[in-house]
């Protein structure tokens, strides 16, 4: 069993990369320390483990850093090899699963980014593009998992559910902060999925708590938002 | 539709990882060349979302992106192991591959596409960013360690597309006096067994890229011009 010290996590309490390591570490049953950053004045801590990026998610396993987040989960599903596994063991299944969180980092969370930096005309097509992204990112998912949903099929949490959850569960606080980011009524297949991945014990303590996610948000973004 | 199938373009890095996996491992595959202004129905059957090469069909089953794909066929044919065995040393080694993707790569793209001042100004990071690649290979001949692995192969587009792009663009980034250890490993691994049979003709790759570095120009210099004209 790893000692408490083993095992630290740099983070942000806001950041749904961080919420990944937390919710991956918990699945695993694995005890570990959190270390919250403060961006503005970052610790030499966390620069001296990861001078590359600076940046946080870190986890520090007996002294040795990891960066990144997707590479993080991929270490802590390899190192703590055993149930509940976090990606399927078949190479196919691992491949669609590494394509589908590859694309929600670098296509769907992006577009949802664009909604909450821009304004007025700009806002509105960074809506309309998002809802297309969102559009392939369904259609994307039924077809290459059609035997189950990936999300939360009353198993414990896989890859992409905490991929995705971490920060898809945060857009009713995005709606409140800078209005509607994500409509039910546009893309119900999706919201069906958040709505089932927020209702799991473990999701529900690990997300930040609304409100002041929502008060985050709305300083964060209130420069950009369009008015409501 | 049985065995390995690999849809490219003759002048794709992306493409090369795959193809030098395949041949590493000594898989047998049939090659697709794909002509990007002309998409075949296959490859738009095959990468709906991206409409991209390289895309790996292995038993009618088909996976993109080129680094997924490269861990898939790590996967698939566990002999001649790409990642190292010790999850730590995985995660490291995925974590240099996505460094060179997203910020390596983007570095030395934005040298090569501008000039004169704003071409001086992107140097500062191209330089930083090969700077952490020759820490990586200090005591190492290539990243992989005495063997070509995951990271020589995600790398591996600097063995021969640095020195077109210099070339094309009069300008010397990777400095042997700089960068020693990088520049030894950009020898030697384009010089390796395998990788070295399968660069794509240089002369043609410097008429492609001149003609990207041109467009890309001129289509800014047009955005630039048709904002002040307003």
């Amino acid at each position: 069993m790893e000692k408490q010290s083993e095992v630290k996590l740099f983070g942000t309490w806001s950041s749904g990369y961080c919420t990944r390591k937390k919710l991956a570490l918990k699945v695993k049953g694995i005890p570990y320390e959190y270390v919250e950053e403060d961006l503005s004045n970052k610790s030499d801590l966390l620069i001296h483990h990861n001078p590359v990026h600076k940046k946080v998610p870190v986890l520090v396993h007996n002294g040795k850093a990891i960066a990144e987040s997707l590479v993080i989960l991929e270490y802590i599903d390899e190192h703590w090899n055993h149930t509940p596994k976090l990606l399927p063991e078949d190479p196919y299944e691992r491949a669609k699963v590494r394509f589908w969180a590859n694309f929600y980092d670098q296509k769907f969370k992006p577009s949802i980014y664009n909604i909450m930096t821009s304004k007025g005309k700009e806002q509105e097509k960074a809506i309309e593009d998002s809802r297309e992204v969102r559009k392939v990112f369904e259609e994307g998912i039924e077809r290459d998992f059609p035997a189950k949903s990936p999300f939360l099929n009353g198993g414990p949490l896989g890859f992409l559910d905490i991929v995705v959850g971490s920060s898809a569960c945060n857009f009713k606080a995005m709606n409140e902060a800078v209005g509607v980011v994500v409509d039910p009524e546009k893309n119900p297949a999706f919201c069906d999925w958040v709505t089932a991945m927020k209702d799991c014990p473990l999701m529900k303590e690990t997300l930040p708590p609304h409100d002041r996610l929502v008060a985050k948000m709305r300083s964060k973004f209130s420069l950009h938002s369009a008015a409501t | 539709m049985v065995g390995v199938k690999l849809f490219r373009t003759w002048s794709s890095p992306f493409a090369l990882r795959a193809v030098w996996a395949l041949k590493i491992k000594g898989i047998d595959y049939e090659t697709i060349f794909e002509d990007l202004s002309n998409k075949s129905p296959s490859l738009l059957q095959y990468n709906p979302v991206y409409k991209k090469v390289p895309v790996l069909v292995h038993n009618g089953k088909p996976i993109a992106e080129s680094l997924i794909i490269l861990e898939y066929i790590d996967e698939t044919w566990k002999h001649a192991p790409l990642l190292p065995e010790d999850p730590h040393e995985r995660a490291t080694a995925r974590f240099w591959a996505k460094f060179g993707d997203d910020k390596v790569l983007t570095s030395i793209w934005s040298v090569f596409i501008k000039q004169g001042k704003e071409q001086e100004e992107a140097m500062v990071p191209a330089l930083e960013n090969l700077k952490f690649l020759e820490e990586e290979l200090k005591g190492k001949k290539f990243f992989g360690g005495e063997t070509i692995g995951f990271v020589d192969l995600a790398l591996g587009w600097l063995g021969n597309l640095i020195s077109i792009l210099e070339e094309i663009v009069g300008l010397k980034v990777v400095d042997g006096e700089k960068f020693p250890l990088l520049s030894a490993w950009m020898q030697d691994f384009a010089d390796a067994p395998i990788i070295k049979d399968n660069w794509p003709p240089r002369d043609r790759m410097i008429v492609k890229f001149q003609a990207l570095r041109d467009a890309t120009i001129a289509a800014a210099a047009a955005a630039a011009a048709a904002a002040t004209s307003k």
